[in-house]
């Protein structure tokens, strides 16, 4: 029953992380689906004639084209205010000053000059105003957001409909030079590209000087349609020395020159052409931008053309546009059907007749522009709500009749084409009151954080982390368990209010539900919780983490918060870990604890030299450092880059096999990877025979003797597959290529039921009924590592009577006067641990499967380092008898540092780029037809393989010492420090009870189960709190989309693969429990008879 | 424990100081272009050497610790030679960790040996002047309860300090600030060297301080 409501109490504790986690998620990533469809010119955007199209002429289609030839001059960060002159005329004020004012004369003169052939706009920029989400918006007329949903995350390239696309499907030839954000975006869809490295943010000349020296050249060729420069100087100046320094007036006056009549583009324009000068966004008063402050949000937007564009002069203001009105825009000027996702408006007053004047004609041009233009966006509409449920309903209802409305006025206006100038003014006012709805709408629901969802999630996951805190002190009190009925009854009222709700109709947010649920659950148990736990203690025992460790978890935080240091993260945590591990053996050396040989595990110095002086003790605890620092380093090796910049290498290790050149070296990388195989697969055995035993004639152990070496051989085969397949004989094409669907299919099989035979006979204990203390051996050699004589070998547990006796006691009365019982049961000491390891063995092999056969190395460390760990760790616990056991903070806090180094050990990294698509490959080499879910698992268990292996393990932390004390015992010499045990076990010198001592009492176990997973959850809890915090703290930084936000999904990925792989180790701890218990119940019985 | 003790505690540790601080200056006497950040490698190199001779000077005129029994010459000899051994040993070691935290293997190794050299001189050199070649009184020095005099105090204080000081040293490194001292080894040297004066300065206030808890076995 106790164990049941750790477990309960423990999946609620996730919860309360995963509503938190939910909540927050929901009010920072916000969400689009991305539609693949594509306009073309053949088929227009809804019923009803072209207005103008169709006359025969080669480039027209939904309209005619006005320009031939478009000129994009993109300034990165050209905020408003930076083509504005300098307002000398207001006295008194510092304005002459700003150094960013009235450097861009030149667009000032064309405006006065010639007022019908430019115009100046404040075009506004949709948030998030990153570069890579405004070039989106730019190109394809939506509104992206960070997740744009569907969307291929290995590659940034554009699925959805753009300009870009539309250009190259037209002919026309499309020159690009500057950013290399483009590359990306559109790989291949450039006749020309001149890209510029745009990664360093202090270079501010690289890019600029990079275009000045081919753009008029490429210019005066002739040799393109469509010419984009995007220039970079002006943000990177913004970003290094923000908008109020002298280094941006120099910039902005040499973007001047460059769109200066006498040498610049403006002069090399021919008629048919369009210039378009444009700011993709703007700057905070820092030169930051990523958020939606009114700076950040108004860009410029200029036009000009030879010809007249214009037949009214500008007004005194410039007018307000927003930014993707330049995508219909365009597409309609330069003849092209307008990007299907578009939900941009047109700038009407570009499709004025010129020629000309007449208001009527004129009026009507503007219309038939933006009767276009509606019906492409109402088309957009429909198809997306019928994808995605996202947008509001009734809403929509609303636009579609609005847009019935407009558009059946304006059929009648076209078949009585003399009608008054007011009715035309009437329609396009209605068609522009549908398309700012439609923007509307879709803003509300994909482009503004929720606040309050934010800041709700945020304190919900502070919430869960003090709870955890709180209760991991607070669980070894007796009445604890009490507790969870308030939290069932606060669950059961939430649902109750979800039931009536969704009875009576009303619609709720799932997040919103679960959040509500976790604090109805979370108030009750505080309010019962806290008199008894507040009258206790004092509020300093709040804080029980011990101060060094608290030192490294607030570092942990604290680097979360700071973009270097989460791009750097892999380097920071081996670091981290590193020190971790030496400031442990420095503290064990510190506080005297490597003095008695017992504590320190390896068993040749207490037999060898019981007067060893503690010298070698201590050296001894500083190689097993070492060896751990070691390990960590080489494990470095399989490092993989955040992004492929010129200071940053991947490992080339990380790639598979079969792309590498050259047979031997792929013979000798397949016979490391083999043998590092064959090295886990006997470490693993020797340990088993080392602690638990081989002998047994239990299925799981036939299992491991026998299922292991063959999924090794089935591992090994298919690599050996998967990286010669190339050079295999055509005629054993068809076997190789079922072998390879095949082999991991079997060896996942296997694992499969190696971990059902595990859950269903969990203790492998060898029982003997034999006369006497059995002494029969083995003489084995010690799992890898440390080197012992043979006489140390005593590692045969024979569990001896007392425990039978008391087992009987308990159960049978009447047996009390019988004697010693003649029943010896190897290996009972290391029954828990022994099943935890063969679980994570069984766990590991299908994973490993999953990564390049490289990494099987990394795996081998993997377990090599935990192992390690585990030891210096278990020499820093006291094994208190008879309770309470614990698990110290460093250990847990050790551990999931750990799981964090294995994570990028194994060549990944939290940005999407970074994920190892091939692992959807494997044991489907043909793909998955149509199903998401099972490519997701893969690709998900290929990525949080360390989270989900380190958390299952995670009980090991709490059975090693007892595991460790088989060594100490035998050889003790009485150290002083331990008077404790000593005096508990006096009698039970000769036999080590190993972990029976936890079965002894039950009820520390669980508590001890209990505050291990609440101290592990705690120390996950605060790294996905801090990457939350960091995220909404930061979501102006620059750095949000690229670092903060993939680091958050990451990490909240990586918690909930931590969770439930922490409940389903504890839960794999009490099955092994309750199973031990019914084997003794059916011993005693036994022996009854 | 007398004041004057502690005394010349303060005035041994001003030695020190005052021997980092005409690291810093002398140089740029005789050598053109000397500045810490743009020839580190000769700082280092000079830092290291005014450092060990500044204790070796100290341990000369103060004695901390009390005269050995034996006084041949070739015990003083072979005493000799040991220490140097151990001072080697110990660069080699901070090195190989240093190496194992993360820096280079191959690259930079000259710069990475250096600071070890002068990591050593920070702290294997206090050591070896203090206790002599004796590992036994290392590691009882840097256990609790296990100090014997002021000096064996100051030094671990000093010691404790600059390890802190090389390691919050190698924060700095992955920030994106772009500056020269974030190169490795600077900033780590640098904070070694912020440590070692920072325990230097610590130790004898610190023992003025606590002098009314402080009992040590010996005296």
């Amino acid at each position: 029953m106790q164990k049941i409501s750790v477990l309960l109490f423990l999946v609620w504790i996730c919860f309360l992380f995963y509503a938190g986690i939910a909540l927050f998620t929901s009010g920072f990533l916000l969400t689009r689906l991305e539609l693949t469809n594509h306009s073309s010119c053949q088929e227009p955007p809804g019923p009803g004639f072209l207005p103008w199209g169709s006359q025969g002429e080669p480039r027209a289609c939904w309209m005619d084209s006005r320009f031939s030839r478009l000129v994009l001059v993109l300034i990165d960060a050209l905020r408003f205010d930076f083509v504005q002159p300098q307002r000398s005329n207001v006295p008194g004020e510092t304005s002459v000053s700003l150094p960013f004012l009235g450097k861009l004369g030149s667009l000032q003169r064309i405006l006065e000059i010639q007022p019908h052939h430019a115009r100046l706009y404040q075009s506004k920029a949709d948030p998030p105003t990153t570069t890579m989400q405004r070039l989106k918006a730019l190109t394809t007329g939506s509104l992206p957001t960070f997740i744009d949903a569907g969307s291929n995350f290995a590659s940034y390239a554009i699925v959805e409909d753009n300009l870009i696309k539309q250009l190259t499907s037209a002919g026309r030839r499309v020159v690009f030079m500057g950013d290399d954000t483009w590359k990306d975006l559109f790989p291949g869809a450039f006749s020309q590209a001149f890209f510029f490295p745009s990664f360093n943010v202090r270079d501010l000349h690289t890019v600029d000087n990079g275009i000045l020296e081919h753009l008029y050249p490429t210019m005066d060729s002739g040799e393109w349609d469509v010419l984009i420069a995007h220039f970079l100087g002006v943000d990177h100046c913004g970003h290094k020395h923000g908008p109020h320094h002298p280094e941006m007036a120099k910039k902005l006056s040499q973007m001047d020159q460059v769109i200066q009549p006498p040498r610049g583009v403006v002069e090399r324009l021919e008629n048919d052409t369009l210039l378009v000068v444009i700011g993709d966004h703007g700057m905070t008063k820092n030169g930051d931008h990523g958020g939606d402050s009114e700076p950040e949000i108004s860009a410029a937007l200029f036009l000009y053309s030879p010809s007249a564009l214009f037949h009214k002069a500008p007004p005194e203001e410039p007018e307000v546009v927003s930014q993707v009105s330049l995508v219909p825009t365009l597409a309609l000027l330069l003849g092209l059907p307008i990007p299907f996702g578009n939900i941009g408006e047109v700038i009407v007053e570009l499709f004025s007749e010129v020629e000309d004047s007449q208001p009527h004609s004129s009026a009507l041009a503007q219309a038939s522009a933006l009767y276009l233009n509606a019906q492409q966006v109402s088309r957009f509409l429909h198809t997306y709500s019928a994808a995605a449920q996202d947008l509001q309903v009734t809403e929509i209802h609303r636009l579609h009749n609005l847009f019935s409305k407009a558009s059946a006025d304006y059929q009648r206006l076209l078949q009585s084409p003399q009608g008054a100038e007011a009715a035309l003014q009437t329609v396009i006012t209605e068609l522009q009151q549908f398309l700012r709805g439609v923007r509307a709408l879709c803003i509300e629901s994909w482009a503004r954080f929720s606040l309050v969802r934010m800041a709700g999630g945020a304190a919900l996951l502070a919430a869960a982390c003090f709870l955890c805190l709180l209760v991991s002190q607070w669980a070894t009190s007796p009445g604890f368990y009490l507790c969870l009925v308030p939290v069932a009854w606060g669950l059961a009222g939430v649902i109750l209010c979800a039931g009536l709700l969704a009875i009576t109709g009303l619609k709720l947010d799932p997040v919103v539900l679960g959040a509500m649920a976790a604090v109805g659950s979370l108030v009750p148990f505080l309010w019962k919780a806290w008199p008894g736990w507040g009258s206790k203690r004092p509020l300093a025992a709040l804080l029980p983490i011990p101060g060094p460790v608290l030192l490294f978890l607030f570092i942990r935080f604290a680097a979360l918060f700071s973009d270097s240091f989460v791009v750097a993260e892999a380097r920071a945590t081996r670091f981290l870990l590193g020190s971790f591990i030496l400031l442990l053996v420095a503290q064990l050396h510190w506080e005297g604890k490597l003095l008695p040989p017992k504590l320190l595990t390896i068993p040749r110095l207490g037999f060898s030299t019981p007067t060893a002086p503690p010298r070698h003790n201590s050296m001894q605890a500083l190689w097993l450092g070492v060896t751990l620092l070691l390990c960590i380093r080489l494990a470095e090796f399989f490092h993989r880059c955040p992004e492929e910049t010129p200071v940053c290498h991947s490992s080339p290790w990380l790639s598979p096999l079969a792309s590498t050149v050259g047979g031997r070296a792929k013979n000798l990388w397949y016979g490391a990877c083999v043998g590092a195989l064959v090295a886990l697969l006997v470490a693993v055995r020797l340990w088993l025979r080392r602690y638990g035993n081989l002998k047994s004639p239990e299925p799981p152990v036939l299992f491991v003797r026998w299922g292991l070496p063959l999924m090794v051989l089935g591992t090994a085969a298919y690599w050996a597959l998967a990286s010669g397949a190339d050079e295999a004989p055509p005629r054993l094409r068809a076997l190789v290529a079922g072998a390879s669907v095949v082999l991991p299919r079997a060896v996942a099989g296997l694992a499969a039921s190696g971990l059902m035979l595990l859950l269903w006979r969990p203790v492998t204990v060898l029982v003997k009924a034999t006369m006497g203390t059995p002494r029969t051996r083995t003489v084995l050699t010690p799992f890898s590592g440390p080197p012992t004589s043979q006489a140390d070998l005593d590692y045969v547990v024979p569990q001896i009577y007392r425990h039978m006796q008391e087992e009987f006691r308990d159960r049978l009365e009447r047996n009390k006067s019988q004697g010693p019982l003649t029943v010896a049961a190897y290996k009972l000491g290391s029954v828990y641990s022994a099943a935890m390891v063969t679980a994570l063995t069984f766990m590991a092999f299908p994973l490993l499967l999953l990564h390049a056969e490289r990494i099987s190395l990394v795996f081998l460390l993997l377990f090599l380092q935990s192992f390690l760990l585990l030891h210096l760790l278990a020499a820093g616990i006291p094994i208190t008898i008879p309770g309470p056991f614990t698990v110290p903070w460093q250990a847990v806090s050790a551990w999931a540092l750990m799981a964090t180094q294995t994570f990028y050990a194994t060549g990944h990294q939290p940005v999407f780029p970074a994920i190892h698509w091939n692992a959807a490959f494997v044991g489907f080499p043909e793909g998955h037809g149509s199903s998401t879910w099972l490519p997701a698992l893969l690709v998900g268990a290929n990525t949080f393989a360390s989270h989900l292996l380190f958390a299952v393990g995670c009980p090991l932390l709490l059975l090693w010492p007892f595991l460790c004390e088989s060594q100490g015992s035998g050889k003790r010499r009485q150290p002083a420090g331990n008077e404790a045990e000593a005096r508990v076990r006096p009698e039970e010198e000769e036999e080590p009870l190993m972990e029976m001592r936890l079965r002894d009492s039950p009820h520390h176990f669980n508590t001890a189960l209990l505050q291990l997973g609440l101290k592990y959850l705690f120390v996950l809890g605060i790294q996905i709190l801090a990457c939350a915090l960091s995220a909404s703290i930061l979501r102006r930084h620059l750095m949000v989309w690229k670092v903060f936000a993939p680091k958050f999904i990451f990490e909240a990925m990586g918690f909930i693969v931590s969770s439930v792989g922490l409940c389903l180790g504890l839960a794999l701890v009490m099955r092994v429990d309750g199973a031990v218990s019914s084997w003794f119940r059916q011993l005693v019985l036994a022996q009854q008879r | 424990m007398k004041d004057t003790d502690i005394k010349r505690l303060l005035y041994a540790h001003l030695l020190c100081i005052f021997s980092i601080i005409l690291s810093i200056f002398v140089p740029s006497f005789f050598l053109e272009n000397f500045s810490i950040l743009d020839t580190h490698l000769t700082w280092l190199c000079i830092c290291s050497v005014f450092v060990t001779a500044g204790n070796l000077v100290l341990y000369l005129i103060v004695k901390p610790n009390a005269s050995s029994k034996r006084s041949s010459l070739s015990y003083k000899v072979t005493r000799f030679l040991k220490c140097c051994i151990y001072f080697l040993m110990s660069c080699f070691f901070f090195h190989v960790i240093f190496v194992l935290y993360g820096a280079p293997l191959i690259e930079l190794v000259l710069e990475t040996f250096l600071f070890a050299v002068t990591l050593s001189a920070f702290t294997t050199v206090p050591c070896l002047c203090l206790l002599g070649p004796n590992i036994k009184a290392w590691l009882r020095v840097f256990s609790r309860n296990g100090l014997t005099s002021i000096w064996e105090n100051s030094l671990q204080i000093t010691t404790i300090s600059s390890f802190i000081g090389t390691w919050l040293g190698a924060f700095p490194i992955p920030l994106d600030w772009e500056r020269p001292w974030q190169a490795w080894p600077i900033s780590c040297t640098l904070g070694a060297t912020f440590g070692y004066v920072a325990g230097l300065v610590i130790s004898p206030l610190w023992i003025y301080w606590n002098r009314k808890q402080l009992t040590y076995k010996n005296n």
